[in-house]
């Protein structure tokens, strides 16, 4: 499968990532290449083999406590905001 | 300074100063944290005058730019992350400063922990205290941690954080002649490190010898409630482990490790290793890994897609530099174009790519099976073995720019250590012998998920019986 310009353009707009348009054609090329290796991967026989999702067998997903336990810090949570106004993160307009 | 010939304020400025020296050169540091430090040293003398001592008293040390430290500028050396400044410390570094260290400053690394050579920092590579021969050619510590292994090579420090994906505590320890250990995934808690690859990072030392690391993992690792994968098994005496025997114990060689094209000289220290074992009295046994040479291609797949998932939370909104665009979402991609560097970007895209509609199945369904196949293999092998004996690395360290234009030329330096990470098995880098330009080359010990006590028990052995003392002149003094 070779990865062409245009989706070279859709991935990067998934990723939401402002490509320039003198990057695409090398982009693909650079992507391509890496994909091209990756390919080797088909040799491999993963029939009925179970996915791995975990780097520990038998890990369970602890649960804690449902209480409050952190919080109401807003000055904290804020201290590296690049904009923030009355312990609100300010963000550009999201509906018109 | 428990003989009290000198104290942890003597030792810190000593630090200081020679970082002052160095660090124009090697660029090991991204901040420098004399002031904390010296008031943490100040602190640790008290505490020991008071007999309580804790068991890294005094200890100077440096901190990957990846751990988040409390009011210390942490930006995984991308800048993306700008000036941010966390309001909280990481779980390990916490619990090195518990336990009595001292942190000089936070150590260079390539961004976001991608890359294996230190040259996608956004603060610039940093430079090995090795050279070839005579030769002034500056080289890579490797990466991503180069800048812990630059700054403990270099005696800038007694020892330092880092983390491993792929071998990027391994891959620098082998190039710089420094120990470093990855230990079994969830050992240490991921809590306040930048993430990269969840299912894959794992945080561990870089030291000057096996015993160093072995005390310095003793307070890095242990459950916390913060991190739902760590482990919450008891942790057992590290140090005392690089003091056991090996008499008796199997030690693994896969065959597969062999790959085309390895230097004559790496292929000697593998031997010479298997060498310094059996005189040991340990037992060799050949084995096979057969799906090694997927490993690579695997990580490609699984990495790029983790990170492109971590990596959806720099959006400008919260912290780091906005780049403002005609509306919200060219402002994300404004913003993050501008932020992250070339390597970053090509690896969110692979991973946005591998991740997408009509893509899954194809590549990362088939990524996380091919994962289980190696993992298997390793659970087989370790049916039969105690600990695996692999080379570290496939050659010494090369020249910063040497290998720039081809992304998979550079994987493939991480060959032989991205499957302990796969498998999220533990795993020690040492320094075994000099090639013929004299610089460092090391072994590696893969043990069972959970068994460092025999990665730390055979990596003591083998430190013994190589009796490596070559250091990097101090050519900036």
């Amino acid at each position: 499968m070779s990865i062409d310009e245009k989706t070279v353009r859709k991935v990067a707009k998934l990723a939401r990532l402002a490509l320039p348009e003198e990057r695409v054609a090398p982009m693909a090329k650079e992507l391509n290449g890496i994909m091209a290796w990756i390919e080797q991967l088909n040799e491999v026989d993963v029939e009925g083999v179970e996915p791995m999702t975990s780097a520990v067998e038998g890990l369970s997903l602890p649960m804690r406590d449902d209480v409050v336990n952190d919080g109401a810090d807003p000055e904290r949570v804020l201290k590296n905001a690049p904009k923030s106004e009355d312990g609100f993160f300010v963000v550009p307009k999201v509906v018109e | 300074m428990e003989k009290k010939q000198f104290s942890s304020v003597d030792l810190t400025e000593a630090f200081i100063a020679a970082i002052d020296k160095a660090n124009p050169h090697l660029n090991a540091f991204v901040v420098t944290t004399p002031e904390k430090a010296r008031a943490q040293a100040k602190a640790s003398d008290e505490k020991r005058a008071a007999g309580k001592a804790g068991p890294l008293e005094g200890a100077p040390l440096g901190i990957k730019d990846l751990f988040c430290t409390e009011g210390v500028r942490t930006t995984a050396c991308s800048g993306i992350l700008g000036e941010f400044t966390p309001t909280y410390e990481s779980t390990v570094s916490g619990q090195l400063f518990r336990d009595g260290a001292v942190m000089l400053g936070k150590l260079n690394m390539d961004e976001f922990a991608m890359g294996s050579s230190n040259e996608t920092s956004h603060f610039g590579p940093v430079v090995s205290p090795w050279r070839r021969g005579n030769e002034d050619s500056k080289l890579t510590p490797g990466g991503s941690s180069g800048g812990s292994a630059s700054a403990v090579a270099a005696d800038l420090c007694l020892g330092a954080t880092a983390t491993d994906t792929g071998g990027s505590i391994r891959q620098p320890a082998a190039f710089t002649g420094t120990v470093g250990i990855k230990p079994t995934y969830g050992r240490c808690s991921r809590w306040g490190i930048v993430a990269f690859a969840s299912s894959l990072d794992q945080a561990g030392p870089i030291a000057k010898t096996v015993e160093d690391s072995a005390i310095l993992l003793q307070s890095m690792a242990g459950h916390d409630p913060k991190d739902s994968t760590s482990l919450t098994n008891a942790l057992p005496d590290f140090r005392a482990a690089t003091k056991r025997s090996i008499k008796g114990m199997k030690i693994g060689v896969p065959e597969e490790y062999r790959v085309d094209g390895m230097p004559a000289e790496i292929e000697a220290l593998w031997q010479q290793g298997i060498e310094w074992a059996k005189a040991a009295g340990a037992e060799i046994v050949p084995i096979s890994l057969k799906h090694t040479k997927y490993a690579l291609p695997t990580y490609y797949i699984v990495a790029p897609a983790e990170a492109s998932s971590n990596l959806a939370r720099y959006d400008g909104m919260r912290y780091g530099a906005r780049v403002a665009g005609r509306d919200l979402n060219s402002t994300y991609e404004n913003t993050r174009a501008s932020g992250f560097g070339a390597e970053v970007q090509r690896r969110i895209l692979i991973g946005t790519y591998v991740l997408s509609a009509g893509y899954y199945d194809a590549y990362y369904l088939r990524a996380q099976k091919v994962r289980q196949r190696i993992a298997q293999d390793f659970r087989d092998a370790f049916e039969r073995v105690d600990a695996i004996l692999t080379p570290a690395t496939p050659s010494a360290a090369f020249a910063l720019g040497e290998k720039g234009d081809d992304p998979v030329a550079m994987y493939l330096n991480d060959i032989f250590t991205v499957t302990a990470n796969l498998a999220g098995l533990p795993a020690l880098a040492l320094p075994a012998a000099v090639d013929a330009n004299g610089l460092p080359l090391g072994l590696q010990v893969i043990g069972k998920a959970l068994d460092e006590e025999s990665v730390f028990a055979v990596s003591a052995e083998l430190e013994r019986a190589a009796g490596f003392r070559a250091k990097a002149a101090k050519w900036w003094v």
